[in-house]
């Protein structure tokens, strides 16, 4: 993929379509996808009990969208998708309003920051980036809720959630980049293929 | 080095950060309310598929299995209907002899039943919202339950959903008294544990005679909680704080982790 397309926000292409060459860069639904995305997120983990149950720990996919959104498009998206999903977040949550917005803010900022230096298309890459960011954001909330002298649920169960949702976050971050890339797919706008034929051109033939 | 827009990006989080940290209480919670509404939509849908979901079970049930429900019915109904003349004599008794003291008259519960929409998606906090608002009546500190015990109490209240903060949660303490001779009163506070349903007892005296499988209700302390509303079992106990206090874990009789109706109580 064109390194250049990569800092413009909006104009990103799905990464096998890129390697096919047949493409062309313009996805204007970036931004848009990754709100949405984001805003189902914050619904299912709200809306769904059942790994909770299972592990003892909800699944925050935030980061891992964080990470993608780092690596798929540029400052304006990530500051975008950190304010509203730490919002949307914190109104389902007893966490004062905003305290999710700056560690989600943070993750996704150095990803975008570094992100000629990453090997995006790796799996391990991705899920590497998952595991850290789905590992410090966490952490950097419950800092944020100490240092502003809420006390909220600690204990050696905390250890646990922090591996699960950890573990939980570098297993969906190639998950997510599948589900952009098949977004890219089916909503890019794709250049018809270019023919060898050209119209100016003239075979001449000889005897034989 | 970061980049301008970078560096741009990050004072407006930093600003905009710092601006929702310091808003007045009231802000913040119309604040919350306004934005959890943009989630309306889907829960509302998710309700209006699980009903649906619910009617085509309803529809596949056969004959037999219906009629044998409906038996199971007949003889539970009739169970709490003799409970219930039990109960009706024993509360008449309990006024009359009110009355005999020159006691005030205890006025009877008015429950309203409401559904959970949504859980606390962070986990260090355990609250739930559910589908009663200010339109219903609901104000803060009302007492939550279901029809095994207590579960918590109504933190914060929009027009058409409240937030409320569960037993087990930190920000939600409830005075209590365990039942038996020497009836002694601690207050339920958090239990950081993987069972949802396990919360702390503390504040006992070092001389709490603390067996477990006794019961622990709402001891009215407080005066947020009424009296007599059951809260669980003592699993066990022992002694903190170099001895000065004893300490139990209470296994709480309604599953917060398996919430799906609950009660509000008005008073």
């Amino acid at each position: 993929m064109p390194w250049g397309l990569r800092n413009e926000p909006g104009a990103i292409a799905s990464d096998s379509l890129q390697k096919a060459g047949r493409v062309s860069v313009i996805n204007p639904f970036n931004p848009v996808l990754f709100l949405l995305v984001g805003f189902v997120v914050v619904f299912g983990e709200a809306y769904c009990t059942g790994l909770r149950r299972v592990l003892g720990a909800q699944i925050d996919l935030l980061p891992a969208l964080m990470v993608c959104a780092g690596l798929r498009a540029g400052v304006t998206t990530v500051t975008a998708l950190s304010v509203l999903c730490g919002l949307w977040f914190d109104a389902l949550s007893e966490n004062p309003l905003g305290v999710s917005v700056a560690p989600l803010f943070i993750a996704g900022l150095i990803v975008c920051w570094k992100n000629d230096l990453i090997l995006r298309e790796q799996t391990y890459a991705q899920c590497l980036l998952g595991f850290l960011a789905s590992a410090l954001v966490p952490l950097g909330t419950v800092l944020l809720l100490l240092s502003f002298e809420r006390t909220p649920l600690l204990g050696w169960i905390s250890i646990w959630q922090w591996i699960v949702v950890s573990l939980g976050g570098a297993a969906a971050t190639p998950l997510l980049f599948n589900l952009f890339q098949w977004l890219d797919r089916a909503l890019i706008y794709r250049r018809a293929h270019q023919t060898s034929f050209r119209p100016d051109r003239q075979i001449r033939r000889g005897r034989f | 080095m970061l980049k301008r827009p970078h560096i741009f990006a990050a004072g407006l989080v930093v600003l905009l950060t710092l601006t929702f940290l310091n808003l007045p209480a009231s802000t913040e919670v119309r604040l919350k309310h306004a934005l959890g509404g943009a989630f309306l939509p889907l829960f509302g849908l998710t309700a209006s598929s699980r009903q649906a979901a619910g009617k085509i079970g309803d529809t596949l049930a056969t004959r037999s299995q219906l009629l044998q429900e409906n038996q199971s019915l007949r003889d539970e109904n009739r169970n709490l209907r003799m409970q219930v003349m039990q109960s009706a004599e024993a509360l008449r008794e309990n006024n009359r002899l009110r009355t005999l003291v020159g006691w005030q008259q205890k006025s009877p519960w008015k429950l309203k039943l409401s559904r959970v929409i949504a859980r606390d998606p962070a986990n260090w906090w355990r609250t739930v919202q559910i589908d009663l608002g200010t339109r219903d009546g609901m104000r803060s500190n009302l007492p939550v339950l279901t029809t095994d015990g207590l579960i918590g109490r109504v933190a914060s209240v929009s027009f058409d959903r409240s937030q409320v903060i569960l037993l087990g949660d930190p920000e939600c303490r409830a005075a209590a008294l365990v039942e038996g001779n020497a009836r002694d009163f601690g207050i339920i506070g958090a239990a950081a544990t993987l069972d949802p349903s396990l919360v702390n007892l503390s504040h006992l005296s070092k001389d709490a005679a603390i067996q477990p499988g006794q019961t622990v209700t709402t001891s009215g302390l407080g005066g947020v909680f009424p009296k007599g509303i059951r809260i669980g079992q003592i699993v066990d106990s022992r002694l903190v704080d170099y001895g000065l206090y004893t300490e139990a874990r209470v296994k709480l009789s309604a599953d917060p982790g398996t919430l799906e109706e609950v009660w509000v109580l008005f008073p």
